[in-house]
């Protein structure tokens, strides 16, 4: 399949391994992206605190930009925050129309337009609906046997739209995982909050929250994300929540397309697991233990 | 599944917004759903449900004292759960913006660095993490706020992971014609 995809600007330098792998595993399973020409950040968490039609302007125009190429395909958003912002630009646009007609009259400026109607997807809905389990296990050269991945799914890829798994107990990421040949570590924790955007700002606060998330995960070898803005909040600041709570509360986190992508065989250019900031020893030795042994064999 | 609605594009600044906002929560039952959902209820020094109570009242000096709202992270847990459907996490996004509008910074920290974000934005159309945070550290102007960043500034240099071009001030900027038109429609309302 083809699908416009929508890096944003973390993924350009402080996730640059969750763009990498997302990248290299769709092209492995056989699927084009077309990078969005000229994209522009979609507002994050700060448009909606100064304006409301900035904030749907901002991802607009992306959706804009897309639409004007001609080419039809849905919108693939390995960011939830992005995700959420171009999602709900969309969805106004489409079924409110002072909205669109006022995005429309300052998309004007650049001489474009949106008419809605871009199906906005997350990267976890497209993986875990589009590509889905029996494709990975198909592929499998690496077997994450002996793996226990806690998947840690966060909030705007499943909130406020929530159609494509379930809000409070979400599982799309599970048969994902098993098909990859790792268990699936149960925990309450999967769609909590770890903050967000609220560290830079209220960073006590947020560092409460991820410790919760990071003792819950105690017992699994990795966490699993889907989003780097969970990702940092949940890698960035692991020995001083250790030190916060009094215990070695320090865990391996990957991004979901890294974890698949290793068990697909991506090359390690593929998967640039040497950006992650927290990858523990213990997770390294497994992960090369598993490497000595002989692949799945005969498929 | 059903989102709840959100809020449109349109919408009064200053007083008709806080007018607004309190019109959005006529049907709240004071069932207390939200504060039971949000993960940052225990720091906030008045609760969600509290705070829809104080804005249905017009108690606008005391909510805006308040570091509640700065404090929610749009986890969308409330939104899903409030059993009346209010769009609860826009309300709290909403009242952000008549802070910021009316010059209600009880909390300096959180208005200055989303406006260093959106200057960023303006100027290159996408961020520039380095030259954001440095603007920001320099707009708050109280030097333990840096220093808090240097633990991740450095790991994040050290993977190459930091985009370090910086310019001058000013300048004409990437999305300034968007940025105008946005503030001239909002005027003209
Ligand atoms: S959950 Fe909804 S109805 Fe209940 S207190 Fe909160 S806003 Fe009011
Ligand atoms: S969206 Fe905000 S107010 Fe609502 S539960 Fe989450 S943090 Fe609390």
């Amino acid at each position: 399949m083809k699908y416009f995809y929508y890096p944003g600007c973390s993924l350009e330098h402080s996730a640059k391994e969750y763009d990498v792998s997302a990248r290299a595993l769709m092209r492995l399973l056989g699927h084009e992206l077309i990078e969005v020409d000229d994209w522009t950040c979609c507002g994050a968490s700060a448009a909606d605190t100064t304006s409301r039609l900035l904030s749907i302007v901002l991802p607009a125009r992306n959706l804009a930009l897309a639409q004007k190429s001609g080419v039809r395909a849905d919108m693939l958003v390995p960011c939830s925050s992005c995700y959420l912002n171009l999602r709900r630009a969309d969805d106004l646009i489409s079924r409110d129309g002072l909205t669109a007609d006022l995005t429309n009259r300052v998309l004007k400026e650049e001489g474009l337009s949106y008419a809605g109607g871009i199906r906005v997807r997350h990267l976890l809905d497209v993986l875990a609906n589009d590509i889905g389990a029996e494709a990975i296990a198909a592929g499998l050269k690496q077997s994450l046997s002996g793996l226990s991945v806690a998947p840690y799914y966060g909030c705007q890829a499943l909130r406020p739209f929530s159609d494509f798994d379930d809000p409070e107990q979400p599982h799309s990421m599970d048969a994902l995982i098993g098909a990859a040949g790792a268990s699936v570590f149960d925990w309450s924790m999967a769609a909590k909050c770890c903050g967000a955007g609220l560290m830079t700002t209220k960073k006590e606060l947020c560092l409460e929250l991820v410790a919760d998330i990071l003792g819950a995960a105690k017992g699994a070898d990795c966490i699993a994300t889907v989003c780097p803005m969970c990702q940092m909040n949940l890698e960035i600041s692991q020995k001083k929540i250790s030190r916060m709570r009094g215990k070695a509360l320090e865990i391996a986190i990957v991004y979901l397309p890294q974890l698949l992508g290793y068990s697909l065989g991506l090359p390690r250019d593929g998967l640039r697991l040497d950006l992650n900031l927290a990858l523990t020893g213990s997770f390294k030795d497994l992960l090369a233990d598993m490497s000595k042994q002989v692949a799945v064999p005969g498929r | 599944m059903a989102q709840n609605q959100a809020s449109t594009g349109l919408e009064t600044p200053g007083r008709g917004l806080f007018a607004e906002i309190s019109k959005n929560l006529r049907a709240c039952m004071q069932c207390g759903t939200c504060t039971g959902s949000c993960g940052s209820a225990s720091k906030m020094d008045y609760t969600p449900r509290q705070v829809w109570r104080m804005v249905q009242a017009g108690m606008k000096e005391e909510i805006f004292k308040s570091r509640t709202f700065w404090l929610c992270s749009s986890c969308y847990y409330c939104t899903l759960r409030c059993p009346r459907g209010l769009p609860l996490t826009d309300t709290m996004a909403a009242l952000k913006r008549v802070a910021t509008a009316e010059g209600y910074f009880s909390d300096r920290k959180s208005p200055v660095f989303y406006k260093a974000f959106l200057d960023n934005v303006r100027k290159y159309g996408r961020v520039r993490e380095t030259e954001m945070m440095t603007r920001y550290f320099l707009a708050v102007k109280n030097p333990a706020v840096p220093l808090s960043f240097v633990p991740l500034g450095l790991k994040l240099m050290a993977k190459g992971k930091m985009d370090v071009r910086i310019s001058g001030f000013g300048g004409s900027g990437k999305l300034d014609r968007l940025y105008r038109k946005v503030m001239e429609l909002e005027a003209a309302k």
